[in-house]
């Protein structure tokens, strides 16, 4: 499904390579999961394939089903399936939740060449959605993650995903800010969406995340490389002995 | 004290071209008003309170000259249930208006003040704008109390079941309207005024309103989108106690737009909101200036301001609010910010505060900005094209300002405006 191969990327303001070289393929119906220390080119990964201003690709592909990914604008990669969920969900006053869903969900509907959802099936399904993820009508109401608490930004991303129905989820710190609970509540969001059609690729630097959405195979990220990878032990090390003997081992 | 040389000559000119409407018991108001023009000359580039527009077009003798704009979108307001005063280049039709009797309200034209013995216009003609020439002279005001060419006078009384719309329709590209209307609101008494249109070439447009305590009015209005047309426009209000007031201004085109509004709270716990959003593209200078003075307690005030602005259109907003001595409790707000689209637009923004009273809330705020990228990014992320994020960002920004909007129906004919003036830019 996600293939990537020696993809390097370069900030564009400045010479600094952040990555050097990263193979990856994720399978459908595979979830992948990135661990890695801070600073080791993991959130810029999530960023380049979702389509970010601010990077340069220099070198290697990513392809989602055969179709390059970079050569695509952010919205054109969205209709082509791909999915962000962000670290830091963004604010946005004066666009309402509704509105943005409906907007995105038909834009994408729209650019594959689908009618659009009528205003009473979106609405009934957003509602069902949101139920399950224990979103309330008057989250749907609020301008778009204005006031949300870290909790309910990140659980209104997870409705988004399961609104989108997207091909390949990327997760990028999706745990951060979330307590105990509300981590459940996500993961479990997540869990639903599993399907054998979907990808998924979750950053994480803790294996809490990963005892709730459990990973096919996990990749230890490193200076910008997928240093090691291996199965869901290999997120067990981690937590147990950190990253520097498994550093040390590939160095 | 003489007038400076240029302006002197300037305003000699001009009032030279005018014929001041004689006889009928608004004589007296028109003269004094003359001479109020006569004392402070016409607007000059020089004028503190015209650094930023540029008033030449609006005193020069001759209007200039504005194609009639051809559209084939439908007026404003015209599936809402109202009633119609409908004004062709500043001049009454009663063809094309409806009948003026409406329960709540009476109606009638400046013209006919005197005859029919309307006291209450007779002595509000003119006292607004004279009492709003300090400390602030605003001599296109006083020039248009002396020569207006209509206009209408509109008694409150009850509540009306409509809204009252007044439509100006631009007819004559050289036509130059000076339209004076004068309002009065009665204790417990509230309407809503609609306005919409672009009037004539040039439109020189005063109101002056009188609530008495605990009447509440509304104004909506929507200067339309003729490209070539200019316009001043006063707006003049007296608040008396437990009052309302609430305005909003939507402005799209339009080559020069200059919106003044003076408001006295003069009652206790009275309540005025002026917001305004206005769009412009290219060849584009809007300017509100505002002036709001508390003279009573526990008053509130609100100025929310918004603009957008494309392709080196220009903004400007000069607000003041000045809280007099023994005006405590004061609550008063001023925001006012534009979105700039390019590098070649612009906002200039004077914002003001003046207080004598120590027991007071007041805060203002004033930015400049561009579209954020990390919204746009998000909203791209999700599969929304780039021009319907910006478009969507775009209207986010103007909802602070349209949400001043009490009526959810007038609200949304608004904001389906400004959507049509976006997509028509994509």
């Amino acid at each position: 499904m996600l293939e990537i191969k020696n993809l390097q990327v370069k900030l564009e303001e400045e010479e600094k390579q952040i990555l050097k070289g990263v193979d990856l393929t994720v399978e459908a119906g595979k979830v992948h999961a990135i661990m890695g220390p801070n600073g080791s080119g993991k959130s810029t990964l999530s960023y380049v394939l979702s389509g970010k201003d601010g990077y340069e690709v220099t070198g290697g592909s990513a392809t989602l089903d055969g179709e390059d990914l970079l050569d695509l604008e952010p919205e054109e990669r969205a209709a082509a399936g791909m999915f962000l969920a962000f670290q830091y969900p963004v604010e946005i006053p004066g666009v309402g939740n509704m509105t943005f869903l409906r907007t995105a969900v038909n834009a994408q509907r729209k650019a594959r060449g689908e009618e659009e959802l009528s205003a009473a099936d979106f609405l009934k399904e957003v509602r069902a959605k949101a139920k399950t993820l224990k979103i309330d009508a008057e989250m749907l109401k609020r301008p778009v993650n204005v006031g949300f608490s870290g909790g309910e930004k990140k659980r209104n991303e997870i409705l988004q995903m399961a609104m989108l129905e997207p091909k390949m989820c990327i997760l990028d710190e999706t745990d951060s800010g979330l307590d105990v609970d509300a981590m459940k509540l996500v993961a479990e969001g997540v869990n639903a969406l599993r399907d054998e059609g979907r990808g998924f690729l979750v950053i994480t630097h803790y294996q809490r995340l990963l005892d709730h959405i459990k990973p096919d195979v996990v990749h230890i990220m490193a200076n910008g490389r997928i240093v090691k990878t291996g199965g869901p032990e290999l997120a067990l090390e981690v937590e147990n002995n950190g990253y520097a003997d498994i550093l040390a081992e590939v160095a | 004290m003489a007038l400076p040389e240029v302006k002197q000559t300037a305003t000699d000119a001009r009032l030279a071209a005018l014929s001041l409407p004689t006889g009928g018991c608004l004589e007296g108001a028109r003269r004094a008003a003359l001479s109020r023009v006569q004392t402070l000359g016409l607007p000059g580039r020089r004028d503190e309170y015209w650094k930023y527009t540029q008033p030449d077009t609006l005193t020069q003798v001759e209007a200039p000259k504005a194609a009639v704009f051809d559209t084939d979108e439908a007026p404003m307001f015209d599936d809402f249930d109202r009633l119609k005063v409908v004004f062709v280049d500043g001049v009454f039709s009663p063809e094309e208006s409806d009948d003026l009797s409406l329960d709540g309200v009476s109606i009638e034209r400046i013209a006919d003040i005197c005859d029919k013995d309307i006291h209450w216009a007779k002595d509000l003609y003119g006292v607004l704008e004279a009492r709003g020439q300090s400390p602030v002279a605003r001599p296109l005001a006083a020039l248009n109390t002396a020569f207006a060419q209509d206009g209408l006078a509109i008694h409150v009384t009850g509540t009306p079941s409509k809204p009252i719309n007044m439509i100006y329709r631009h007819s004559d590209e050289g036509s130059d309207a000076i339209l004076h209307h004068v309002i009065r609101v009665d204790s417990g008494a509230e309407a809503t005024i609609l306005e919409n249109g672009p009037a004539a070439s040039r439109f020189n447009k005063c109101m002056e309103i009188d609530i008495a305590d605990t009447g509440k009015l509304h104004l909506v209005r929507a200067q339309g989108r003729d490209h070539e047309r200019r316009a001043a426009t006063h707006l003049f209000a007296r608040l008396g106690s437990e009052s309302e007031f609430k305005s909003f201004t939507l402005t799209v085109n339009g080559v020069l737009t200059r919106n003044e509004a003076v408001i006295e709270l003069t009652g206790d716990d009275a309540v005025a909101h002026i917001a305004g959003a206005c769009a412009g593209d290219g060849d584009f200078h809007h300017d509100d200036t505002v002036f709001v003075t508390h003279d009573a307690v526990n008053c509130e005030s609100r100025q929310v301001f918004k603009k957008v602005l494309r392709n080196g259109a220009t903004g400007v907003f000069q607000g003041k609010i000045l809280v007099k001595e023994g005006a405590q409790k004061t609550d008063g707000y001023q925001i006012s910010q534009s979105l700039l689209l390019d590098d070649d637009s612009q906002f200039l923004a004077k914002p003001e505060l003046e207080i004598y009273a120590d027991d007071v809330a007041c805060s203002h705020g004033s930015t400049s900005g561009a579209i954020d990228e990390d919204a746009l990014f998000y909203l791209r992320s999700r599969g929304v094209p780039a021009a319907e994020a910006t478009d969507l960002l775009t209207l986010a920004f103007l909802a602070e300002a349209v949400d001043e909007i009490e009526d959810e129906e007038i609200a949304s004919a608004i904001v389906t405006r400004l959507e049509g003036w976006l997509a028509r830019r994509r």
